[in-house]
């Protein structure tokens, strides 16, 4: 397909601009053309958020958007969270808790967990679930995941409450 | 013989301590390297035509306008890839009168499934090669599609080469199956329907398949559980010297048996890229994973259960038909599936009277074959569903029923009916467990006490028995090139840690993780001085890899005794260095102790600098052996069995028909536990795709054989929200046919997850009028078992 769409935008920080054709989504151009291969497609039609990452600081899924879409925002990635030390307790806590197995759901799952704790709200298990139920995974049956979750928004609690005091 | 007594307290005891896994940290980080990610030099990508009917003659193929246009590299054939490799057959030998059509990479007369691969496009992107695609016509003369798996017995043959569609026939009879009816007291019979589920692995089928014509060496970066086994089936079917062919398997997003089958666009892609000389990927995406990944179960099954007036089972008879779709999988067949089916009915009772038929059916959808927990999750629900159906019959609780039938722990090793020898189970303290981590009898009040408000809770449990550690009784007899056997390569680095590659593989359950715990638990080394690698047919030695529960029972035994060689020549050189006697001598926390006072003598850092190094200091005519290569077959019992038991607590709402699962519970005895932490997330998992098929997964196909649902918005597959928190307990028995001791745990939970969960919605609807024999249960068949649809 000809015509391509000169862009520009910031992914995890760097300011890029690139030449993109109409019809290439998000994912695939974090993929393919920038090579960041941490965010994952699983069914390319917004059901299973393996693709998800934070457009703007918001979880989004990037199969259903166009690269042209995202000209002049801010796209973070789980490559990008991980830079900036922003997911460093959830990563530690996932770890220990095994709350893991292939992996390939692991970067949507965390960019959910993100945004399941930005708000700062201490989420109960029920609360959990519900908010992941846009992200699948078929190997550990979700439970570590939850554990993971409400273990961080348990310590972040505690933090906030350390540092306060 | 079982001599391993490893105290959790020692230095670096590693077996049995719950540990997380190394290699987890850059899946984290978004560092995995999946197939899916890989690019290489002049890549090019695949993508396929697929037929649209389930049946058909194909009468012509026009790919002029495709080839023309910008960016299309090649299309292929059925013809252009039959030329240059061998057809493949999924029969085995000691399946007697097993038969299957030969397959090829692409069609070359008929297509036999809705989505079957007929035209292969190679560009320079997918995009462009998806476009390409929707440029080539083919002609197709429909034929009449077979999709219904009962019609298939007597309908007319679907594969020229035979005259009807059974793939594969048998019966077992044990004998004295018609007198115990005869004089039983009560009987009871049930019919059931498994739909077609599918693996559904978050990462779809990726392979880059990259051929160098001037070696004559093959490449395939393939996302598979069994290098091994794809090494030889490229080497043999295009004829390229097995040396030269290298299957690596790198992170594998997820499996579940569904990628250990051959399928015919990775045979296409290899054979596409043996015609070009250039790398070429292909990544199925989820609509071609729905149509073209092997489907699971299919079947169609009627049993029955005589018992005595004590509720004793006296006699069990069962008949199941499966439908495989048009051709039996290879190299492993579809017939496994089936034969597991008849053979683990009843396998935790006590009863000697046993027939079964089996009739493996031909049809026109995708093939199913191997996915987790092959036949067991169907041979515990009829068995499991039959028991609960006697004890409302007799009036019995679902425990008490089962007390009174289950083999006795102390009645082992014995032989089951259907010829499967059970070295020791423990079916008595796992149901006693289960009675009481599920508060059972509280449970039951507190159903009574809902039930008169109008709610309704159900609670059913569900025996198992799990197939662990298979022997070449499985496979190699016969004649299929899969090993039983897995090896070992441990190397001393010259800073005194040690490298393993191994032949088990790893897709996320832990298995780099549990065998690094073992090579330093027994070498007496820090777990992190290891470093585990998999998946590389150049790199490990030749294994049966990881399927079957086999990674840590055989693996696991295979890094042991590995380990025990490297041990031995290390003290014989540290021997030599400090002028020890044998057995003088231990390592313990990464040091040279003596063995009785744990004083260090010397750090294993400073043993290997002096081998490598400073071989001249050592008395003439030693030569440090600091490397070993080890390889460990089963021996002993054929099959390690396992057994369990799970329950399920349920409510639903006869209104809607929606069933709300509320909690669930696993007792499980793997025997030795390598790693509990992921042991139990291996059980979880497991229930959970078992639940998953109780409740939502099914291949929908209408009467011409079109797969209806084929999308994951479509699919039903179990979230987050719709799952309950599952409890485990265990029970150890380990298996003496290994120092080691370890069973499998991967396929446990979905065993009997589905099973427990239809005693359970059973249960829930008792004085209803309504019983459940199929699954998924949805909400659509429950209102249709209650009358109110």
């Amino acid at each position: 397909m000809s015509g391509k769409v000169a862009i520009s935008l910031a992914v995890n920080g760097e300011t890029i601009e690139a030449l993109v054709a109409p019809r290439t989504t998000l994912a695939d151009f974090l993929r393919q053309d920038i090579q960041l291969t941490g965010t994952h497609t699983g069914c390319e039609m917004g059901v299973c958020g393996a693709c998800l990452v934070l457009l703007d600081d918001r979880p989004v899924h990037a199969c259903l958007m166009f690269a042209v879409q995202a000209d002049g925002c801010a796209v973070e990635t789980v490559e990008g969270l991980t830079l900036r030390r922003a997911i460093d307790d959830l990563q530690k806590v996932f770890h220990e808790r095994n709350a893991l197995q292939c992996g390939f759901c692991t970067p949507g799952m965390l960019v959910s967990a993100y945004g399941i704790l930005a708000s700062g709200d201490e989420p109960d298990r029920d609360g959990i679930r519900d908010a992941l139920s846009g992200n699948y995974c078929r190997c550990t049956g979700y439970e570590s995941i939850v554990d993971a979750i409400e273990t961080t928004a348990r310590q972040r609690r505690q933090h906030r409450a350390e540092e306060k005091a | 013989m079982n001599a391993f007594a490893g105290s959790i307290d020692r230095p670096n005891s590693y077996i049995g301590r719950s540990v997380s896994r190394p290699n987890a940290k850059r899946l984290l980080e978004g560092r995995g390297r999946y197939v899916t990610d890989l690019v290489l030099p002049r890549m090019l990508h695949a993508a396929f035509v697929r037929s649209p009917y389930a049946h058909g003659k194909i009468v012509s193929i026009d790919i002029e306008e495709a080839k023309a246009l910008s960016g299309v590299r090649a299309v292929f054939t059925g013809e252009d890839l039959a030329s240059i490799c061998a057809p493949w057959t999924g029969t085995l030998e000691h399946f007697t009168n097993m038969k299957s059509p030969p397959q090829v990479p692409l069609p070359l007369e008929k297509v036999m499934w809705s989505g079957q691969p007929v035209v292969l496009i190679v560009a320079d992107s997918r995009a462009i090669a998806e476009d390409a695609a929707e440029l080539v016509i083919v002609d197709i003369e429909e034929l009449p599609a077979l999709a219904d798996p009962v019609e298939a017995m007597s309908a007319a043959a679907i594969s020229n080469e035979f005259a009807d569609n059974i793939c594969f026939a048998t019966t077992l009879d044990s004998g004295g199956v018609e007198e115990a009816f005869g004089v039983a007291d009560t009987t009871v019979e049930q019919s059931f329907i498994f739909g077609r589920h599918t693996a559904v692995t978050l990462e779809p089928r990726a392979i880059v398949a990259d051929y160098d014509p001037s070696e004559n060496r093959l490449t395939a970066h393939h996302a598979t559980q069994t290098p091994y086994q794809f090494q030889d089936v490229y080497s043999r079917h295009y004829g390229i010297p097995e040396a030269n062919v290298r299957v690596i398997a790198p992170d594998i997003g997820g499996s579940f048996g569904m990628k250990l089958h051959v399928y015919h666009e990775e045979m296409a892609v290899v054979g596409a890229s043996i015609l070009l000389g250039r790398p070429i990927k292909y990544v199925a995406d989820r609509m071609e994973s729905f149509v073209s990944d092997i489907h699971a179960r299919d079947h169609r099954v009627t049993g029955r259960l005589a018992l005595d007036r004590e509720g004793r089972i006296t006699a069990m008879d069962v008949d199941d038909v499966t439908a495989i779709g048009a051709f039996s999988s290879y190299p492993r067949t579809s017939a496994v599936e089936g034969n597991q089916v008849i053979r683990l009915m009843g396998a935790p009772y006590d009863f000697s009277s046993y027939r079964a038929n089996l009739s493996v059916v031909f049809q026109n959808k995708v093939q199913t074959s191997q996915y987790r927990a092959v036949g067991h999750p169907i041979a515990c629900a009829v068995t499991e569903c039959l028991v609960d159906a006697a004890a409302r019959e007799l009036g019995l609780d679902p425990f008490e029923i089962r007390e009174r039938n289950l083999i006795p722990d102390n009645s082992y090793p014995r032989t089951s009916p259907t010829g499967y020898q059970f070295e020791k189970l423990s079916h008595e303290v796992c149901l006693a467990r289960l009675k009481s981590i599920m508060n059972y009898d509280a449970l039951r009040a507190e159903q009574a006490g809902l039930r008169e408000k109008g709610i309704l809770r159900g609670i059913g449990i569900a025996l198992f028995v799990e197939i662990t550690n298979p022997s070449p009784a499985f496979y190699g007899v016969g004649g299929a090139r899969i090993s039983a056997q897995d090896g070992a390569i441990l190397k001393l680095t010259p800073s005194g840690e040690v490298h393993c590659s191994i032949s088990v593989t790893e897709q996320g359950q832990g298995t780099e993780t549990i065998i690094g715990q073992i090579v330093a638990d027994q070498l007496g080394i820090d777990r992190e001085k290891v470093r585990v690698m998999t998946g590389d047919t150049d790199t490990t030695p030749h294994g049966g890899a990881t399927w079957a529960c086999r990674g840590a029972g055989i693996g696991g035994e295979t890094a042991l005794q590995a380990a025990r060689k490297l041990k031995a020549n290390l003290l014989a050189v540290a021997g030599l260095i400090l002028q020890a006697q044998q057995g003088e001598l231990d390592i313990r926390a990464d040091w040279i102790v003596e063995a009785v006072t744990g004083r260090q003598r010397l750090s294993l850092a400073e043993v290997a600098r002096i081998a490598f190094f400073r071989s001249d200091t050592l008395p003439p005519g030693t030569q440090a052996q600091l490397s070993v290569v080890h390889h460990y077959a089963p021996q002993g019992y054929p099959f390690a069995f396992t057994n369990g038991a799970q329950g399920c607590l349920v409510e639903v709402d006869a209104e809607t028909g929606f069933v709300k699962i509320l909690k669930h519970w696993v007792v499980e005895d793997c025997g030795r536990i390598i790693n509990p932490l992921l042991v139990d997330e291996q059980v979880r998992g497991g229930v959970v795709q078992g639940l998953g098929a109780a409740f939502f997964e099914e291949c929908l196909y209408n009467e011409d054989g079109q797969l209806t649902n084929g999308s994951l918005a479509d699919y039903l597959v179990p979230m987050a929200c719709e799952m309950p928190d599952i409890e485990i307990s265990h029970v150890e028995t380990p298996t003496r046919d290994t120092e080691l001791g370890a069973k499998g745990c991967g396929e446990a939970g979905t065993a009997a997850a589905s099973a427990a969960a239809m005693n359970a919605v059973n249960d829930a609807l008792v004085g209803h009028g309504a019983v459940l024999t199929q699954i998924p249960m949805t909400p659509t068949r429950i209102l249709r078992a209650l009358g109110t649809i």
